[in-house]
């Protein structure tokens, strides 16, 4: 099937999402994605920035799709024509979303331990506005724990599905979900129930904010501190490879290897998580890259510094 | 090439030929001296080294000051946006999460528990005070005390938090 995004035309598989297909292009023209997460069956259509214009919606019917669609959930369709950010009112759209999604984020970034690796953070950094219309008061809740290693800061949800999605499919049975509706929705677990599951830490991973937070490191260091190692350790439950961030020789955090756009490669158990924190507990692979403009470079030199030659001989004299 | 007279105090030099009073040598003298002498009864504006003190500017940038606010509580949330910033690396912080019954000496639920400064490695660049999101660090116009110990310029939290009996004044910093 053929697809044109942005001027950019690709051949995919029939059943590729709108999303993808522009994943598989890459560059500027992929939209962004808070609740769309590779990993985790059925997510998406949650969070509202990945909308596109479609300007064509077929070869076969090329009429255009009367309003924004959520490229996630989108399958394409032979000779769908796709516009990102050549359209001014995807952009524009865009925009309003990241405010609405900010109206009840209470904006801790400085007490946030997720500050620098927040999906929400580089989403309003590149797409949002400096000013919100909003005045009233934001919605405020207690804090509360999901079992004795995870914390739920709910003031900071954008409530994106990724996590009850998770749980629901590593556990057999329900353990944690939304209560309420609309403006009072609330992620928590049934009555104080302590989410427990040997892959239960991977949610405090995929939460694209700072909702849920690992509380053995909880205020331990800022993650732009911290060298984000490969490493591998010989598991039963999960593959072991993880990544583990270091200070010096210490092992401050273990969390899952990353992948482009926010996502992670694959899960892993909650005893390579929360309790193999000993430098001697894993096998240091060496140090993972990351973007070049990422926060989490700061300070860290991953790539060898070249050498710099000037040819003073063949320029001056 | 065009004629750029920046500062608009350029004077052309001309070659003209001068009056019968400039010629009489005197009268001029006399008026150059007048002007030497019309400073004589004029303010002065020299500061004598050891005898005056010279009156820091407003945004001079010394020694580092840990705000606390109105009430008492210590603004600093130990976000480490100022070691990030810090080109010399001078700043080290470790935080902590503040306990219940803790409400009135730390304002947020995260605090420094450890915040120095290393003066020896400090350049006084101001990059803290600028980073800063919760206008907690600023430099003040007083200068770094000289120590005969180098172990001594590592300034620990006693000796750069205000006290609320005696505090420091920024409000004529501008920052932003």
């Amino acid at each position: 099937m053929k697809v044109t995004i942005d001027g950019h035309t690709i051949d995919v598989e029939p059943g590729t999402t709108i999303l993808q297909a522009a994943r598989k292009i890459g560059g500027d023209i992929v939209p962004p994605a808070m609740c769309y997460h590779s990993l985790i069956e059925n997510t998406g259509g949650n969070c509202r920035v990945c909308m596109v214009k479609v300007a064509q919606g077929s070869e076969r019917d090329p009429r255009p799709m009367p309003k924004l669609v959520p490229s996630c959930k989108t399958e394409v369709q032979d000779g769908m024509v796709v516009e990102n950010i050549s359209n001014p009112n995807v952009l524009e759209a865009r925009k309003n979303v990241v405010e609405l999604l900010l109206i009840n984020h209470p904006l801790d970034c400085p007490v946030c331990d997720q500050a620098g690796e927040c999906e929400l953070q580089n989403l309003s950094f590149k797409h949002g506005v400096e000013m919100t219309f909003f005045e009233e008061d934001k919605r405020v809740f207690e804090m509360t724990s999901l079992g004795d290693k995870i914390k739920l800061h709910m003031n900071r949800c954008i409530v994106c599905f990724r996590c009850v999605k998770l749980v629901d499919q590593i556990s057999p049975e329900r353990q944690h979900g939304l209560l309420y509706r609309g403006d009072r929705a609330e992620i928590s677990s049934y009555i104080q129930k302590a989410v427990d599951s040997e892959w239960s830490g991977n949610i405090i991973d995929v939460c694209p904010v700072g909702a849920l937070t690992d509380k053995t490191f909880r205020f331990k260091s800022r993650v732009w501190f911290l060298k984000p190692m490969e490493a591998h350790r010989d598991c039963d439950t999960c593959s072991g490879n993880a990544l583990v961030w270091m200070f010096g020789n210490e092992i401050y955090r273990v969390t899952m290897r990353n992948a482009p756009y926010g996502e992670h490669e694959e899960l892993i158990c909650n005893t390579c998580r929360f309790e193999k924190k000993n430098v001697s507990d894993w096998e240091i692979i060496g140090p993972r890259e990351y973007p070049k403009f990422s926060v989490i470079n700061q300070n860290n030199y991953v790539t060898p510094p070249k050498k710099v030659v000037i040819n003073a001989d063949k320029r001056l004299l | 090439m065009a004629e750029y007279n920046l500062s608009n105090r350029k004077v052309m030099v001309s070659n003209k030929k001068m009056t019968f009073s400039e010629r009489l040598y005197l009268p001029e003298i006399l008026r150059g001296m007048g002007v030497t002498i019309n400073h004589l009864f004029k303010p002065k504006v020299t500061y004598v080294y050891g005898k005056d003190i010279r009156p820091f500017a407003t945004t001079y940038r010394g020694q580092h000051v840990l705000k606390r606010d109105d009430e008492g509580r210590e603004r600093c949330v130990a976000c480490g946006m100022c070691a990030v910033a810090c080109p010399a690396e001078a700043i080290t912080i470790v935080a902590a999460e503040r306990q219940p019954g803790e409400e009135h000496l730390y304002r947020e639920e995260k605090y420094a528990s450890t915040y120095e400064i290393n003066m020896l490695r400090c350049i006084f660049c101001g990059l803290c005070e600028y980073a800063c999101p919760k206008e907690a660090i600023y430099l003040t116009q007083r200068l770094v005390e000289v120590e005969t110990n180098r172990r001594d310029f590592i300034y620990t939290k006693d000796d750069l938090l205000e006290s609320m009996d005696n505090r420091i004044d920024i409000s004529q910093r501008r920052l932003r």
